[in-house]
């Protein structure tokens, strides 16, 4: 039995091993303001949520896996965090009955895993209650992949035979086992056995011959003898013991995976919730293959500065289909590192199978994202800034393939103008033609405006706006890069 | 070719009785420690007396060469490594068997060991059969064993343990335990119920999980419940349990007396070739000797004290082994080391000894190529601690023993003799240095005679100096290389003063500032 709510055919993996450049994503794209608006509190929904982020998903049919089981969720949000509910309460109750496992003695293992199941039993009873209940009003394969296994496997005959079980191991007949002779002719690979059914007919059970048997009893005073009996059976049930404490974990790791799956889901209802009671749009993302090159959108804004801001913010139309490049300069403060961000979040939230902060969005999907975003001075002293800029991108190039994108701010500006164009011109030409995507926000001009005078079919130029009286609207729009940024007025506005 | 021990071929080269005692110039020559590391870890064989007992005449010499050529082969000797493990699982069930009581429990050890040791002789025939073996002894024992194998004493005794074993192993019995009786009875083929348990649950099988089993902890005893288990198990099957016990009181002596022989002596050999595969993978030789009894030229290259280099190759120390050369010629008889102190004139001496003696037990000697003489006695003579309880004083004790010496050795025996007279003047030292050295003459026997006494080096034909040599830049440092040159105890002297800026010039210099 798996819950299968976030790949069709297999589970969710949060010990998966992230991508070597999530450390970098997280910091550059703001990701913990995500990860904290989607977990609200919840350690374990945090968990979940980075892992599903920053392990984005390739494949579109993935991808629409998941959106329409997030649209079942924002439709039946109260019934999905009650099977949520069920998962963390089985969890935590198994997880107080934890001692029992680390017992010497297989009986106290088996009478620990008895009263697991027991509760299991019950659990996964509220949990088929849900599913005939509910079932109708979800539409999702996976949703209805999930209910349908329920009804089917946990079926009443199911519960009777387990029930069966938990009665006939606690031994009011005593315990039958098998063994053979091992070295030095004592006994050896002790094991549990069904006793043969007793409802014979009466003509087979009196012309059944008895079969040989002997018997001895110890003694009441004999302490030691009654040890060595009770050792007897203590290896007696050793295996069933263990099939049973096994059975429990099997049983755990259903309710555990299934927190883990819903838990995503958990989490893009939480940050949907704060998103909406801001007035911010959301709409689900219309994903492409990504030998294509797409990128329109209208109204796309920033969910991490949206989260931490008061009022609303400017959102951002683009129509960037078919480029490979999109470079941007322009007004200092204009807005050009919250568009950058908000093109990095929208790509993650849409490769995980979210909605995306914008009034509508298209774009092809990446094999894999990566920043390059300008850094601190390193304060450990062991490199320029330069040689630390460099080296970064150079184990960008060790993992990049074609049809991945990279996002650059303010990259190689850690030199003079004219060297750090160069650099630059050099990386993004040979990245280009490798089929890699690139976002760029740059003050070099003679590195962008090169570009701009290539006129190049498959790139794109924007400019953050600038009004005549310095006044930013944090809009962007496309034109020739300009040789100045206006710093100027922000020194003016400083001094 | 009857085959009566793998260390002798004949059988009065055994008859001399094995001695628990080791011959007098073990010590000197640190050979208690090279024995000591060779038998390590085979206390059980008891190899010593092995190593006690010098051969004297070459064939038997030759005997023992073969065998280890043969061994030196990994195939055989890992064959032989089989059987020898075979046997001392043998063994330790025979002793297991020995400690316990109840019988049908001491029975059972006991159909092991003797089934171990029927492994252990087809293993051993089986392996051997197409092995390439060379020597006389690997020849004759192979047409041993496999005769025996053939024989119907041991087929017979082969197919009787396999038989019970089998009727044993296929015993399989119900225990119902209820309260405190316990009910024994013959297994219906009741289903294992873990099994059904495990697939009521499989449905919710996700990955791996933990092994829950408790590991028992078992014991070679039984106590009272299951000895009283065990014979109602005899009970339910009569036949068996008869067979066993008749099996037991038949098959008492089943060891045959050649195998348990061979079992210990091959030992002799694997102790000896383990022993040298250290120093081979040190990059050092070893070789197989030329050994003569007539002419007395004896030649070593690269040769090395042994004990010493035991310490060094299993130490962590950086510092390596150094080998050196020597011979004698024509009328050379007497090797006289001189030099520096701590540069390996003992160790020179030692060697030379050692290598004469693994000789003489049909051993291959440290050294890439060796020529060596079959000597009748060995006698060394170190300087020791005073004695208290001898009231002669130290050079008495040392003249009553070079006299013992003199008086016992003949043409064809070795003496080392380790800086002798020390305790007297440098004049009486010579004096009776001469005196001595006069009389090793006429014995015309081979010496090694470590001394200070510079002179003796050059007192005859038959003498050849040799001399331990110091870095010349760095005087202290020693190089451990003992060379042919003439004696100058001077030339170390002026250049360990130099250093120490103790020569005249610096002295005096020094000593106007």
């Amino acid at each position: 039995m798996k819950a299968f709510l976030m790949y069709t055919d297999h589970d969710f993996d949060l010990q998966q091993k992230l991508p070597p450049h999530a450390q970098a994503l997280t910091q550059d794209l703001e990701l913990q303001t995500l990860f904290n608006a989607m977990a609200l509190g919840d350690k374990f929904v945090f968990e979940v949520a980075k892992q599903a982020v920053l392990s984005s998903v390739t494949d579109l049919d993935a991808i629409r896996y998941r959106q329409h089981i997030l649209q079942d969720c924002l439709k039946n949000p109260s019934i999905v965090r009650d099977i949520y509910a069920i998962a963390v309460a089985s969890i935590e109750s198994e997880r107080k009955n934890f001692w029992g496992l680390l017992s010497k003695y297989p009986a106290m293992v088996l009478n620990r895993s008895i009263d697991v199941l027991q509760m299991f039993v019950d659990m996964l009873k509220k949990l088929r209650h849900i599913a005939e209940e509910h079932a109708g009003s979800f539409e999702s394969e996976g949703f209805t992949a999930f209910f349908a296994m329920l009804n089917t496997e946990l079926g009443d005959d199911y519960f009777a035979s387990v029930q069966h079980h938990l009665r006939t191991l606690k031994f009011r007949d005593g315990v039958l086992m098998s063994a053979e002779l091992g070295q030095g002719n004592q006994g050896t690979n002790y094991i549990l056995r069904k006793p043969h059914d007793k409802k014979q007919g009466w003509v087979e059970r009196i012309f059944a011959e008895k079969p040989l048997a002997y018997k001895f009893t110890i003694d009441d005073r004999d302490e030691s003898g009654a040890r060595a009996l009770s050792d007897l059976k203590e290896r007696g049930i050793n295996l069933v013991a263990n099939a049973l404490a096994q059975s429990t974990e099997h049983i755990l790791s259903f309710f555990t995976m299934l927190r883990t799956e819903l838990a995503f889901y958990i989490g893009c209802l939480n940050l949907q919730g704060q998103l909406t009671q801001k007035g911010e749009p959301l709409s689900f993302p219309l994903p492409v293959a990504p030998s294509e090159r797409r990128h329109a959108f209208q109204g796309l804004y920033d969910v991490c500065l949206a989260l931490t801001m008061e009022q609303n913010i400017v959102g951002n139309d683009v129509l960037a289909d078919s480029k490979d490049l999109v470079l941007i300069t322009g007004a200092n403060q204009g807005g050009k590192s919250t568009f950058l961000r908000s093109i990095g979040l929208a790509q993650l939230m849409m490769q995980c199978g979210m909605f995306v902060p914008a009034e509508s969005f298209s774009a092809n999907v990446c094999e894999s994202l990566f920043t390059h975003y300008k850094r601190k001075e390193d304060a450990s002293m062991t490199s320029g800034k330069l040689d630390e800029e460099l080296s970064r991108m150079s184990a960008i190039v060790d993992t990049i393939t074609s049809n991945s994108m990279v996002l650059f701010n303010e990259s190689f500006a850690a030199t003079n103008e004219r060297e750090g164009s160069e650099i630059a011109r050099q990386i993004i030409r040979a990245l280009l033609e490798k089929g890699i995507k690139v976002f760029f926000v740059t003050h070099l001009y003679e590195f962008a405006h090169g570009f701009y005078d290539k006129n190049m079919e498959n790139a794109m130029f924007l400019l953050a706006e600038r009004q005549a009286d310095g006044r930013r609207t944090f809009k962007l729009l496309e034109g020739e890069p300009l040789q100045t940024s206006y710093g100027e007025d922000v020194y003016r506005k400083i001094f | 070719m009857t085959f009566h021990s793998i260390l002798f071929e004949r059988t009065q080269d055994n008859a001399k009785k094995e001695t628990l005692e080791a011959p007098a110039f073990f010590v000197d020559l640190n050979l208690d420690q090279v024995i000591d590391a060779i038998t390590a870890g085979r206390q059980e064989y008891h190899l010593e007396p092995l190593f006690y007992a010098s051969l004297n005449d070459i064939d038997a010499i030759e005997y023992r060469h073969e065998i280890m050529r043969d061994l030196e082969h990994q195939v055989l000797s890992d064959h032989i490594r089989t059987f020898a493990q075979r046997m001392r699982t043998m063994r330790k069930q025979l002793a297991q068997a020995d400690k316990l009581s109840y019988t049908y429990q001491k029975e059972s050890w006991f159909v092991d060991a003797v089934e171990t040791y029927c492994e252990a002789i087809t293993g051993l025939v089986h392996d051997i059969t197409h092995v390439d073996v060379r020597s006389r002894g690997f020849l004759a024992f192979r047409e041993y064993v496999t005769d025996y194998a053939d024989s119907s004493r041991f087929t017979s005794l082969l197919a009787e343990t396999k038989m019970l074993k089998a009727d044993l192993s296929a015993i399989t019995y119900c225990l119902l335990i209820r309260g405190n009786s316990v009910q024994v009875r013959k297994y219906e083929s009741e289903s294992d119920y873990s099994v059904d348990v495990a697939e009521t649950f499989a449905k919710f099988k996700q990955g791996a999980v933990k092994d829950y089993r408790v590991k028992f902890s078992t014991w070679p005893t039984m106590n009272h419940v299951e000895a009283q288990i065990l014979d109602l198990v005899a009970k339910l099957y009569p036949d068996i349990f008869l067979h066993l016990d008749a099996y037991c009181a038949k098959n008492g002596a089943y060891l045959d007396e050649t195998v348990a022989i061979f079992d210990r002596e091959i030992q002799f050999y694997l102790a000896y070739l383990e022993y040298v595969a250290r120093f081979k993978r040190a990059g050092l030789q070893f070789c197989y000797p030329h050994i003569s009894t007539t002419g007395k030229d004896v030649y070593v290259y690269d040769g090395f004290d042994v004990a010493l280099a035991t310490k060094l190759v299993t130490s962590t120390s950086s510092s390596s082994v150094v080998c050196n050369d020597f011979y004698l010629n024509g009328e050379e008889r007497i090797v006289v080391v001189t030099g520096p102190n701590q540069g390996g004139k003992t160790t020179f001496a030692r060697a030379f000894g050692q290598l004469h003696y693994l000789a003489s037990i049909g051993c291959p000697v440290p050294g890439r190529e060796a020529h060596l003489y079959l000597f009748d006695r060995l006698f060394t003579h170190f300087e020791k601690e005073e004695d208290i309880k001898s009231l002669s004083g130290k050079l008495q004790d040392e003249l009553v023993r070079i006299h013992y010496i003199l008086t016992h050795a003949t043409s064809n025996s070795i003496i080392i003799l380790n800086e002798l007279f020390t305790s007297t003047t440098i004049h009486d030292a010579l004096f009776l240095s001469e005196k001595i050295m006069e009389q090793l003459l006429q014995l015309d026997l081979l010496c090694v005679w470590v001394t200070f006494i510079d002179e003796l080096a050059s007192f005859s034909e038959q003498t050849v100096s040799m001399v331990s040599t110091v870095v010349p830049e760095n005087p202290a440092l020693r190089t451990y290389k003992i060379v042919r040159k003439p004696a100058d105890g001077l030339a170390y002297a002026k250049a360990i003063a130099e250093k120490y800026r103790l020569t005249y010039d610096r002295v005096k210099e020094r000593l106007q500032t």
